[in-house]
């Protein structure tokens, strides 16, 4: 017997998001053409940039796909989700905003200043989180709730009500484009932190770690490791990650709006996990899948805006197309379908052994 | 057909990706017959009766049941009780809350509102019929696991039932109840029911069976009848080479000399285990010994720092050290192969390569991935030294039968090249030829110099292999044994407490 080769063939976890992205993708060409076009243009702050549909719809998911991450890496870890990255969102757009404010100018060292802190800040209160699920046991999304409920709350006692304005170049380089580079910078912030992970998994066993604890956490622990540790280490994750999204967040409309800044963000967060076939009760995981599940979701928004349905009708279709998208993804499904490959496959076996005469 | 054939099953093949499960696999069942259906674990008998009960679709050949003409299909377990198979599977899928009537007729009937009257009434009779010592009011939860089991029997065999599958009914049962159960078989074998027997345990194919088939490793060894083959045979046939008699293996090494310590322990106490003392030499095996919740796992625990140690003091090759959590454990050279494999031991979802490498892989702590490549090499070099039957390094440990679960947790400490090894029960569960395998295994680790120390339910087995053996009862130790004083008498003894 060959021990080299991969398991039988089965089904690759990404199948599913590949074909979905895919229909998108052909219905999107016979419906228009024109969906897909990509043209130069020069916009209000005088920058040659890349519009389109597809640009737009590959900056607009920055945000999701990088929370999409950090949500991966809480699921694997504890078996739950988070549903509080939003509202934390909410309060860390609002502390890098008062650091912005308290420096006084806008430069540079500012903007890297408060990020570090608003990512501290972050961190700490998904920390808080991650304390409740791994020490307290309790159930992630219990824990988590209490944030969701007041972290907007707390975004507003540190701003204040006011929508406070961001003017700068620096403010909007972050949010929409440098000067010179026509790709909005967004998806640049995506391919970092997406980066920073594929590090981090490449030099580090984080990975095995982390889908041991989900998997079985007290074997895990009987091999030595601290499933404690490794929960705690995937919400500090999620929280890195919540900050970059949420100061892209506010510098792409120059402003913070705490009741509005990544508002409902944490579902289409835990949708993407789900779509990118990765299982909502923890264990293995696949980032890419994540991060694919979100630029469908998104997708799937921008191609509903252009076939022009009414605004409050988009989340009715989005849900049945995502209805499909979860069914066809289903251990149900997905066993039926392993079953039939098999069967084909075995068939031909069957064939391949009686032609060389074997049975 | 013949007139007292109930089932045939011809040229049966049953493939999964890069394992032929069932090749060609004949089956022939009597009416009013016992068969028992034994292998090793892998050999395909969970396969065969998946097959015949329509979990699993077969590949190749036919399936022949009496009354009906020409070969059936079966797609599912509920279309197997249609033609008349019944099966009981090993945990009992009862609802332990709801009455013996109810369990027995739940899910049955028109399903327009129940006659309790009626059923309690038609229960009372099959179980006074059967013998089945349970009252039809009863609470099921209230009765014996092997009363459980007689119900679920009891509920698997309508008067429709032709073909009745036991898989492992007995074990979980103790000897008096494998008795009643064995009774209530020979009351149905009477009425011509024909029963498929699977089971590990050899006695007891010899106490209740009139046939038996022998699969291995997914192909067909033959049918005999009971009478012709001795039990030797048996194991022979199942192990497929000539059983090297297990007596053969002996530890004839001195218990450890006291001055070539590599583990002791004072008063070492963990949040389960009371205060006790301990050493191991280098080369030793010895062994705790004593009955279920004598405390022998949760002595070893607090060696492996599993539970939270609350006291003593630990020294590893002559010097002290703090040993509180597992890592520290094996930092020290000492790994730990735990009781419950399911629950303590696998990570399921893993694949056999990840699973290997896992403790290596934290020894040497997250910041220094093995690579890819490396654990690769790893994990096929010990697929090959244990002989582990996977499909591939990378399929899902789940998807392997018991004893291959178990060697792999063996190759995961092996591979940390442990000074000191705790083997919990590592042969619950598991086939003859793999016990005899990990018994060679523990002996010739011994004798290249690692400390082991091994637990077992079968005392026989640690006679075998420990050259010392602790006894422990009601959470203390009561003896210490060596030499001469180990015989299977005498650990009875000292566990029961002897010296009245």
């Amino acid at each position: 017997m060959n021990t080299k080769k991969k398991a039988g063939a089965g089904l690759g976890q990404l199948l599913i998001p590949l074909v979905a992205l895919g229909i998108l993708i052909v219905f999107n060409l016979f419906r228009d053409l024109g969906f897909f076009a990509i043209s130069m243009r020069v916009n209000n702050s005088g920058n040659i940039v890349l519009t389109g549909n597809l640009i737009s719809i590959i900056d607009s998911a920055s945000e999701l796909a990088i929370i999409a991450m950090g949500m991966t890496l809480v699921t694997a870890a504890c078996g739950g989700q988070d549903i509080s990255v939003g509202a934390v969102g909410a309060i860390a757009g609002a502390v890098f905003v008062k650091i912005l404010q308290g420096m006084g100018a806008i430069t540079v060292g500012s903007v890297l200043l408060g990020l570090l802190l608003c990512c501290l800040a972050t961190i700490l209160f998904k920390l808080f989180n991650g304390t409740l699920v791994a020490v307290f046991r309790i159930q992630p999304m219990i824990a988590t709730l209490i944030l969701y409920s007041c972290g907007r709350s707390i975004a507003y006692w540190i701003n204040g009500d006011a929508t406070p304005q961001l003017n700068s170049p620096i403010i909007s380089s972050i949010g929409m484009t440098i000067p010179g580079i026509p790709i909005p910078t967004p998806i640049f912030a995506v391919l970092l932190v997406g980066l920073l992970m594929f590090l981090v998994f490449k030099f580090t066993s984080l990975s095995l770690y982390t889908q041991s604890v989900g998997i079985n956490a007290g074997a895990a622990r009987l091999n030595g490791i601290n499933p404690t540790l490794i929960k705690l280490l995937s919400f500090a994750l999620l929280g890195v990650c919540v900050s970059v999204a949420s100061v892209i967040g506010v510098c792409r409309l120059g402003q913070l709006n705490h009741k509005t800044l990544l508002v409902d963000i944490e579902m289409d967060a835990i949708l993407a996990v789900a779509i990118g076939g990765n299982n909502l009760g923890g264990g293995r995981f696949k980032l890419s899948g994540s991060i694919l599940g979100a630029y469908i979701i998104q997708m799937l928004t921008t191609t509903l805006y252009a076939m022009n349905v009414a605004p409050v009708n988009v989340k009715a279709y989005k849900a049945i197309v995502i209805i499909i998208i979860v069914v066809a993804g289903s251990p149900v499904v997905k066993s039926k379908l392993t079953e039939f490959w098999n069967r084909t496959r075995s068939v031909r076996q069957t064939k391949e052994l009686s032609k060389r005469g074997v049975s | 057909m013949q007139d007292d054939i109930v089932l045939t099953m011809r040229g049966i093949c049953k493939y999964f990706p890069g394992v032929r499960a069932l090749n060609n696999v004949d089956f022939t069942l009597r009416k009013g017959t016992i068969h028992a259906l034994m292998g090793e674990n892998g050999a395909g008998k969970s396969t065969l009766i998946k097959v015949l009960t329509g979990v699993y679709a077969m590949d190749g050949g036919e399936i022949r049941i009496d009354g009906h003409e020409g070969p059936i299909v079966i797609h599912s377990p509920q279309e197997a009780q249609h033609y008349g198979i019944s099966t009981v599977y090993q945990e009992i899928t009862l609802c332990p809350n709801l009455t013996v009537a109810e369990n027995m007729f739940i899910g049955r009937g028109s399903g327009r509102g129940v006659d309790w009257k009626g059923m309690e009434k038609k229960a009372g009779e099959m179980l006074n019929n059967l013998g089945i010592p349970a009252r039809p009011r009863q609470q099921l939860g209230s009765c014996s696991l092997a009363v459980q089991q007689m119900v679920a029997i009891a509920r698997a065999v309508d008067a429709e039932c032709k073909v009745l599958i036991l898989d492992e009914p007995t074990s979980s049962l103790d000897d008096k109840e494998v008795e009643m159960l064995f009774g209530l078989m020979r009351e149905l074998k009477s009425r011509g029911v024909g029963i498929i027997f699977v089971t590990h345990f050899l006695e007891q194919v010899y106490a209740v069976s009139d046939q038996i088939t022998v699969l291995r490793n997914g192909e067909l060894v033959g049918q005999y009848d009971v009478k012709d083959l001795p039990q030797v045979k048996l194991v022979e046939k199942m192990i497929g080479k000539d059983l090297e008699d297990l007596s053969g293996i002996k530890n004839n090494a001195p218990a450890g000399s006291e001055n070539d310590v590599f583990y002791e322990a004072d008063d070492l106490s963990s949040s389960e285990s009371r205060p006790f003392d301990f050493h191991i030499a280098k080369g030793e095996v010895n062994g705790f010994t004593g009955l279920l919740g004598s405390g022998r796992s949760e002595s070893v625990r607090a060696i492996f720092g599993a539970d939270p140690v609350t006291g003593g003091t630990v020294k590893v090759d002559g010097k002290q050290v703090k040993i509180t959590k597992p890592l520290d454990a094996m930092k020290h050279g000492i790994g730990y192969l735990p009781e419950d494999r399911k629950r303590d031991g696998i990570i399921a979802d893993l694949s056999v390569r990840e699973n290997i490498i896992l403790a290596l892989q934290v020894i040497k702590g997250m910041n220094h991935p093995i690579s890819r490549a490396k654990t690769e090499a790893f994990a096929d070099e010990y697929i090959k030294a244990l002989n582990i039957k996977t499909a591939s390094t990378e399929t899902p440990i789940r998807s392997l039968s018991g004893g291959n679960q178990q060697k792999v947790i063996l190759a995961r400490w092996l591979l940390t090249h442990p000074q000191y090894l705790i083997l919990d029960e590592p042969t619950r569960g598991i086939d003859v030829g793999t016990k005899t395998e990990i018994q060679k295994l523990v002996l010739k680790l011994a004798e290249e110099g690692m400390s082991i120390t091994f637990i077992s339910s079968e005392i026989e087995e640690m006679l075998r292999t420990c050259s010392r053996l602790i006894v422990m009862r009601d959470r203390k130790i009561v003896g210490e044994l060596t030499g001469e004083e180990l015989t299977q008498e005498q650990v009875m003894k000292t566990i029961a407490g002897g010296e009245q």
